[in-house]
């Protein structure tokens, strides 16, 4: 593979977890904090960047590890690291911000269980080199991130009159208050996932169309 | 998504040795890790968790210079103990400059709307009512439930709540009670509009424990107020 | 030459009513028609404009979705103009106008049209607009001020033409509801005035008398089946009287709950929805007396002093399962147990 290639490779790897890939939008992938922790900016973001670091250090682990780790073993191998990735994840929360842990409650320790990391380590970084798995988990950790942020920015917005703790409309401001109430996790995700459907469903058309155009002039100039 | 579906391709035959020594070394290293974490943080949290408990507490009685720590013994009289005791009954006397006992902070818990709301208030024996308090943990909704910490109105109530004892010395005079709309009484809390729930936690916490914890710091007046001079 | 002869084949029914569904829609309206004048009555010319808000709003909402989305124009089936005045009915006659706006809004689009338009809708739409507002405004739903009559028709009740996602500071003379004041002060309501109607609450939760006026129109003419609200109130009146029988002073009497609040609109105009409530005798049964029992539950044991929309809601999402499980055994078909049984 020429130097290049290889260069396109990895671009294409770290960017499919932001936009075509991406866990929260197109794999649907880890929904329980992406509907519980997203009822301010600050906490979608910190729980996002704790996600994206646990996610980042079990891949390289795990694929540093992937040819001592024998097959019946793994899963429960890949469990034992990312647990302890979230436990240092914590106590580092902890240690950095006691309101902001406090605010998290039970969702950090619970992203042992969200199902991206665990379908990283499997998916991706058992059989890839440690220099892509790190990036295959920066990539996904900042599309999960970057999902957070969407939807955690509509909801304190819409539901609380403010970004990131900042009061942006005064005190006569309306708030939806829906927005910061579970269900209202489930309405920004489903508009999200409803524009998120039409763009790709437009784009497709657009490639039949261009592909039904050049079939149509390749047939004429036979 | 190809990638997802298939397995890594198992070898047979592996003995169960080679399978602990895999198991066994991966977890070394996560031991190692999380002891050391734990080791580099400990300090910094536990410092965290005293200042936010130091500032609290002089947000809650003002004036306070220092802070000294009881807990009742078997007898109910309230004993000193270290800062730092495990002991989870504490109540905080806080004192002046002249060591004067400027009022008494203790700790309430109790279920919220969501989790456990944890609060502390002062009560000043002077003029025997509650003279602040302070949510110090709480996943109440934002913007909803939230408003017990941020509420000014809300919180207004607790610069003099009303909790004088009867004649015996072992009952508030009257009970605190929960009011829908402006209170009429000293010994009322006014709801929080569309926080009903989050409202209605916080007073059920401070009721309950005033009733226990008032009449304990009246009895154990005395033994407050000398240990300011030591 | 041969000769053509055409054979028109069809199958069964052969026999068919006239009606169709606009002529339907319009009987329910129809019947809704007295306690929408009482509301008026009541509430005056705020009354008026939640209406025509409301109405105007689920119109449009499903006329512009139709336009754009190339379907045909289903307006004139008046399904959206009934939602409309049910959604008007659950509302508070203080609410700001663009409240109402948007939860027509929502009622159109997200209650009914995301679900694939009439008759594909799992939840009552008008109940899930009121839901919707009810979690998002949560004060707004529940300022409630005292029915008036004829003479201060002129009376705006509440901040109407606020800015929408402006609260604007009104100092309004509010009241409470008889439910909320049996909750919060245990203060019961005259059975009278719970009857008649002259008591603070949305628009059609007022007059009991006319709403059933109106629901009895509907049983003799068929539209509904009567088995739903029959059992829901049977189940209130079971339930309730016997908390009441344990513990007057604490518990209401069964005929508080049955003529206040918005039981008796959400049992015969709600409950009945033909969408979005079971097919099956038995199936519609179970549907009632679940309602009536969670009415009871959230408004003596819940948060909240009224319970009628959530319980409905609640009903609405297991009424494809009691459709199932409620099926009736075709005629010489054996059963599916049976059948497992009889195996070796």
């Amino acid at each position: 593979m020429s130097e290049e290639r290889i260069q396109s490779e990895k671009m294409e790897i770290f960017l499919k977890g932001l936009w075509k890939d991406n866990p929260v939008f197109v794999m649907l992938l880890g929904m329980c904090p992406v509907l519980a922790v997203t009822n301010s900016v600050i906490n979608a973001v910190v729980m996002g960047v704790a996600t994206l670091a646990v996610l980042t250090l079990s891949n390289l682990l795990i694929s540093s590890l992937r040819k001592l780790i024998p097959g019946q073993v793994r899963i429960a191998t890949y469990i034992l690291i990312i647990a302890t990735f979230v436990t240092v994840a914590d106590y580092a929360i902890k240690a950095a911000s006691l309101e902001v842990h406090k605010a998290l409650g039970a969702f950090i320790s619970l992203i042992v269980v969200n199902c991206i990391i665990l379908g990283r380590a499997e998916a991706f970084a058992s059989k890839n080199s440690i220099g892509k798995s790190v990036l295959d988990g920066l990539g996904m950790g900042l599309g999960f991130t970057l999902a957070l942020l969407l939807l955690g920015s509509v909801r304190e917005i819409l539901g609380n009159g403010s970004f990131a703790g900042i009061d942006l409309f005064g005190p006569n401001f309306q708030p939806l208050t829906l927005m910061i109430l579970p269900g209202g996790a489930f309405f920004v995700l489903g508009s999200y996932l409803l524009l998120f459907n039409w763009f790709k469903h437009r784009k497709e058309k657009e490639q039949r169309e261009l592909e039904a155009v050049t079939f149509y002039t390749g047939e004429a100039t036979r | 998504m190809s990638e997802t579906t298939q397995a890594p391709v198992e070898t047979p035959q592996i003995n169960s040795s080679r399978l602990l020594m895999a198991m066994g070394s991966v977890g070394f290293i996560a031991g190692i890790l999380i002891v050391f974490t734990f080791q580099f943080t400990l300090p910094i949290i536990k410092a965290n968790e005293k200042a936010y408990l130091d500032q609290s507490i002089f947000e809650v009685v003002p004036n306070t210079a220092y802070k000294k720590v009881f807990t009742p013994d078997k007898n109910g009289v309230l004993t000193p103990i270290a800062e730092d005791s495990e002991e989870p009954y504490k109540i905080f006397a806080c004192y002046d400059k002249e060591h004067k006992l400027t009022g008494v902070v203790v700790e309430a818990s109790g279920q919220g709307f969501q989790d456990v709301i944890r609060l502390i208030y002062g009560y000043d024996p002077q003029k025997q009512a509650v003279i602040g308090m302070k949510v110090l943990q709480s996943t109440e909704t934002p913007g909803l439930g939230d408003k017990i910490i941020t509420d000014a109105k809300f919180l207004s109530n607790f610069a003099h709540l009303d909790v004088s004892l009867d004649e015996s010395g072992e009952r508030l005079k009257a009970p605190i009670t929960l009011i829908k709309g402006p209170r009429e009484n000293d010994h009322q809390i006014s709801a929080i509009t569309g926080a009903t729930i989050s409202s209605r936690a916080v007073t059920r916490m401070i009721a309950r424990s005033t009733a226990i914890n008032i009449p304990l710091i009246y009895k154990n007046l005395k033994v407050l107020e000398e240990a300011g001079n030591e | 030459m041969e000769k053509k002869i055409e054979l028109l084949l069809s199958s069964s029914p052969f026999l068919k009513q006239q009606e169709d569904t606009p002529a339907v829609m319009r009987q329910v309206i129809y019947s809704l028609l007295p306690a929408v004048l009482a509301a008026l009555w009541y509430f005056g010319i705020s009354a008026l404009m939640v209406m025509l808000t409301a109405v105007s709003f689920a119109l449009l909402t499903e006329g512009v979705y139709n336009r754009l989305n190339h379907k045909k124009q289903t307006l004139h089936d008046g399904s959206a103009l009934l939602t409309g005045l049910l959604l008007a009915m659950t509302l508070p006659p203080g609410i700001p106008l663009w409240m109402a706006a948007l939860g027509s809004f929502v009622a159109i689009a997200l209650g009914k049209l995301i679900f694939g338009g009439l008759g594909s809708n799992i939840f009552n739409p008008a109940l899930v607009g009121r839901a919707f507002l009810q979690a998002s405004f949560p004060v707004s739903l529940t300022t409630w001020v005292a029915a008036g009559s004829l003479s201060n028709f002129g009376d705006w009740r509440g901040p109407a033409f606020t800015i929408p996602f402006i609260q604007e500071k009104v100092d309004v003379l509010t009241t409470a509801t008889p439910l909320s004041m049996m909750k919060f002060e245990g203060h019961l309501t005259p059975l009278n005035q719970l009857f008649l109607g002259h008591s603070a609450g949305s628009l059609g939760e007022t007059s009991a008398l006319l709403l059933l006026l109106g629901g009895l129109y509907m049983v003799i003419r068929n539209y509904i089946n009567w088995r739903i609200p029959v059992a829901i109130f049977a189940a209130v009146m079971v339930f309730a009287g016997g908390l009441h029988l344990l513990n007057p002073e604490k518990f209401a009497p069964f005929y508080f709950h049955l003529f206040s609040g918005g039981l008796m609109l959400g049992a015969l105009f709600m409950a009945t929805d033909p969408v979005s409530s079971p097919i099956t005798h038995k199936g519609c049964w179970i549907f009632g007396i679940g309602i009536g029992f969670l009415v009871v539950l959230i408004r003596t044991f819940g948060g909240l002093p009224e319970g009628v929309m959530y319980a409905i809601l609640l009903m609405n999402s297991v009424s494809p399962l009691l459709n199932r499980v409620t099926q009736p055994r075709i005629y010489g078909a054996v059963d599916d147990r049976h059948k497992a049984k009889s195996k070796p």
